[in-house]
């Protein structure tokens, strides 16, 4: 049976990715108590997962550095599945985690958006950012031949860091056409730091080829991957190959916030210029805010934490700066819009939701999320859509409907666990 | 282009859809009406449990007749309804509640229920996760289980067959004196209406008591052979018993798909669908009482539903006291998919003018009245 | 802390480099996590949580993620698929 351990923060930051980080040690420049909750085994989020024990100097060094030196608690492998006013409640591997906090900043980050394809639900293919999170966490490519596909800079980023891996890159298929690629390297330079790190792109993807209007269109193999169908320019070539790494650009991790009764607009958390939320109390900062990288996330994490601590002045020094990154969010909606055809890409017997194994042909006769839900068991597995809501947002136009704790699956005993201790939200 | 029904039907429910079946089957032209999308109410969020009840005997004799009309269609079932025979176990937690299975069992076997005595060894055989030690159990293999939603689908899709229509996303206004009319103005006559709206329906038929109860479920990942019954504690008739009071009790399914659905939550007057953490905290600690193995198993979701309670537990199938065009088919609380078919035959036989299987008269609407008035 | 440890899957000895993660060691072991509902063998897709693919038993505890789990010193992982 599980222990209920009682955690108490002047301000609690969900998510040790590089918002989180920076938005708890600005936070704990105050002297006050601060929590930085996350779900991995070790802070970094996405980004910076295995960074922290690093020995080679980079950007992130610094900041774990400041990290491990700081008063921050780090209450790592704790899953947040539940948020009540001023309160969370967490899963870890034996107990559960209640948080009571003063102030709430959320960096929840983003993940992949997937989109149905014949063969996808093959074992190796996965996400670009999922190949490139289990490399890092111990998964040997070293031989391997490796198509990357989708969409989005994190393409290039994964191509870079499988070929420093030990990896056959064979080539990278990017479904945006060749000029808008190329407007997203011109307006790139021009945001600070971008110039040096395309230039280091551009070296390490040396003889990669990057194949632009060009897309997966099935995936082969008995049991595993095997090889991959492309369309390039309406020409299909078929690539044998070990992994796809396929992820279609980013979506923000919006649950935890929604459930805290934050607004949202166009599918993002609404924020003002302190990273305040439409909830008193409750910042948010990082991709769930609009999808714009590492720089703007680092930014926008300290302006919250600064101001979830008072320190208005501090924040509204970093506002130039937020907003030379905050750029990069147009940027890239501009480069990377999804092309009509990858709706066609699921045949009948596609399956959108591979928690329930339901195919395409079985989800087009509804016109709603909740019938397909409700008929079809789309959306009703472990994973709670956030694979297969998203695809299907795209393939049929259907809205999610409300957020329900648990906010991911968790033990009985867990639930068992939450009592509220105010009027429950919304 | 199409003949006018000669019944419209409001509400795409498990009611509605076996009234659509039923009507159909006896040559009617039918028209059904819902505000959202077929199921989409409390049938979306109910359990399923298809159970032969011995509060009353109205009671038992809609649920043992219902219970009946559902075994005689399990063939037909596609496997998306998941019909599932699996049987109920009635677990005893002491002596008091063993007696109650004795009188269970009397009842049942006088009237034909197969049903069989466990002692405190035999009932954890049954179900090897529940805890030591209990009293007994009493066993109703009869009972069997369905997935809701889609059992709803599968009957409508037939009623459709048969040449029924069935408009979706269109709120009913009104009824009454042979007419439907929509929110939009869009007017629909027949000879009968009937108010199978659910928690809607005391809106449309002024004057029935129909009151939400709200009720948490819990369902949990996939774990084949966890369960084999749907087992409910008797202490569950404890709860169902008060009006006022919220009350949880031990009542777990296995579904075919080999979660476990856990439940059961009573709340009166509560009218937001959130989440109650406290109730939820205190049906799971119930469950986790009869059967500990329960705690470390994974839940993927919950969600909340209401049950259409009246005053005295037996739902309101007949004609209105206003109107007798309008036939009212609700307010079946905790046993609408269970009693549905049966609903559907007797508001049959009251259009057509049959006699009924079983005696109407603890249905009728017209005893709210009644008791009213003697109050 | 030492350089590698070893766990194992559906019995077999695996060794990982230390600070790998469970579904990192089920697929350097060649099994697949799980199977689908209608049997299909599926591996980790998302590789951070949200995805539910790598679902596996660990110390006789069914239906876990895998891929924010560290692998320990003689860890049992089962696999169905």
């Amino acid at each position: 049976m599980d222990s209920v351990k009682h955690l108490r923060f002047d301000v609690a930051v969900v998510g040790a990715g590089p918002a989180g980080i920076a938005a708890a040690l600005a936070a704990a420049d105050s002297g006050r108590s601060v929590g930085l909750i996350d779900d991995n085994p070790a802070a970094g989020g996405q980004i910076w997962r295995g960074a922290h024990d690093s020995t080679r100097p980079s950007a992130s060094s610094t900041w774990f550095d400041r990290l491990n030196k700081s008063a921050v608690q780090i209450v790592r492998g704790a899953r947040v599945f539940h948020a009540t006013q001023g309160e969370l409640a967490a899963e870890s591997d034996d107990s559960v985690i209640q948080t009571s906090y003063g102030k709430l900043i959320l960096a929840t980050g983003a993940r992949e958006l997937f989109l149905p394809f014949p063969g996808w639900t093959l074992p190796n293919v996965m996400g670009a950012g999922g190949l490139q999170a289990l490399v890092k966490s111990g998964l040997d490519i070293s031989g391997k031949r490796i198509v990357i596909a989708g969409t989005g800079p994190l393409l290039l980023a994964v191509a870079a860091y499988a070929r420093k891996s030990g990896a056959k890159v064979i080539g990278i298929c990017e479904q945006t056409t060749r000029s808008r690629m190329a407007r997203f390297g011109l307006q790139m330079m021009l945001v600070p730091g971008k110039a040096a790190e395309a230039l280091r792109f551009a070296y390490d993807l040396r003889g990669i080829p990057h194949w632009t209007a060009c897309w997966p269109v099935a995936a082969f193999g008995n049991r595993r991957l095997e090889s991959v169908r492309i369309s390039r320019h309406g020409q299909i070539s078929e690539i044998e190959c070990d992994y796809l790494a396929c992820g279609f650009h980013l979506i923000p991790n919006i649950e935890l916030p929604r459930m805290c009764g934050c607004r949202l607009r166009e599918n993002f958390v609404q924020v003002g210029e302190y990273q305040q939320s439409s909830v008193p109390g409750i910042f948010c900062a990082g991709e769930p805010t609009g999808i714009g990288g590492l720089e703007l996330a680092l930014v926008e994490g300290e302006i919250a934490g600064y101001a979830a601590t008072n320190w208005e002045d501090r924040a509204k020094h970093l506002f130039a700066k937020r907003a030379r990154y905050q750029k990069v969010v147009r940027i890239l909606q501009d480069a990377f819009p999804l092309r009509p055809e990858l709706k066609n890409l699921a045949r009948p017997d596609t399956l959108v939701c591979r928690c329930e194994d339901v195919p395409h042909e079985r989800l087009s006769q509804y016109s709603s999320w909740r019938a397909a839900k409700l008929y079809a068991r789309c959306g009703m597995g472990p994973c709670q859509g956030r694979v297969c809501a998203p695809a299907a947002e795209f393939l049929f136009g259907w809205q999610i409907d409300s957020i329900r704790p648990p906010l991911f699956p968790v033990r009985c005993s867990s639930l068992a666990a939450i009592a509220s201790h105010s009027a429950p939200r919304n | 282009m199409n003949k006018p029904a000669e019944v419209v039907i409001v509400g795409a429910g498990i009611i509605g859809a076996a009234c659509a079946l039923e009507l159909s089957t006896e040559g009617l032209r039918v028209l059904v009406i819902d505000e959202s999308f077929p199921g989409a109410g409390s049938t979306g969020a109910a359990m399923g449990h298809i159970v032969v009840m011995d509060d009353s005997e109205a009671q038992f004799a809609i649920t043992r007749y219902s219970q009946i009309l559902w075994d005689d269609m399990r063939d037909q079932f596609p496997t998306s309804v998941e019909f599932d025979p699996c049987g109920t176990l009635w677990v005893a937690a002491d002596e008091e509640e063993m007696r109650e299975v004795r009188r269970k069992f009397d009842c049942y076997s006088e009237r034909g229920v197969n049903a069989e005595i466990l002692d405190s060894h035999q009932v954890r055989d049954a179900e090897p996760h529940l805890r030591a030690p209990l009293a007994g159990g009493l066993r109703v293999p009869g009972d069997s289980v369905v997935y809701p939603p889609c059992a709803a689908e599968f009957l409508l899709q037939r009623a459709r067959a048969l040449g029924a229509r069935v408009i979706q996303g269109q709120p009913v206004a009104a009824i009454g004196k042979g007419v439907a009319r929509l929110a939009d103005g869009t007017v629909f006559a027949a000879g009968f209406i009937i108010n199978a709206a659910g928690q809607s329906a005391p809106k449309l038929s002024p004057g029935i008591n129909i009151k939400p109860r709200k009720g948490h479920l819990v369902i949990t990942d996939r774990y084949p052979n966890f369960l084999h019954h749907q087992v409910v504690e008797l202490g569950y008739l404890k709860s169902a018993h008060t009006l006022t009071a919220d009350s949880v009790a031990f009542n777990v399914q296995p579904r075919k798909t080999g979660q476990i659905l856990i439940g059961s939550s009573r709340q009166y007057g509560a009218d937001s669908s959130a989440v109650d953490e406290s109730i939820l905290a205190r049906m799971l600690q119930r469950a986790f009482e009869y059967m500990p193995d329960l705690d470390s198993l994974s839940a993927i979701r919950v969600w909340t539903g209401f049950r259409p309670a009246t005053p005295d537990k037996l739902p309101l199938i007949g004609p209105s006291p206003q109107d007798p065009s309008v036939l009212v088919a609700a307010g079946h609380e905790g046993l609408g998919i269970t009693t549905s078919l049966a609903t559907a035959k007797l508001i049959c036989a009251q259009i057509l003018g049959q006699r009924p299987a079983i005696p109407i008269q603890p249905y009728l609407p017209s005893r709210q009245m009644a008791a009213e008035a003697h109050a | 802390m030492p350089e590698s440890l070893s766990v194992r899957v559906n019995g077999k000895l695996v060794t990982v480099r230390a600070g790998s993660t469970v579904a990192v060691a089920v697929l350097a072991s060649g099994a697949t996590c799980r199977a689908s509902v209608t049997g299909q063998p599926r591996s980790p897709l998302c590789g951070m949580g949200t995805c539910f693919e790598c679902r596996v038993a660990i110390n006789g505890e069914a239906q876990r993620g895998s891929c924010q789990v560290l692998c320990a010193a003689n860890m049992e992982i089962e696999t169905n698929g």
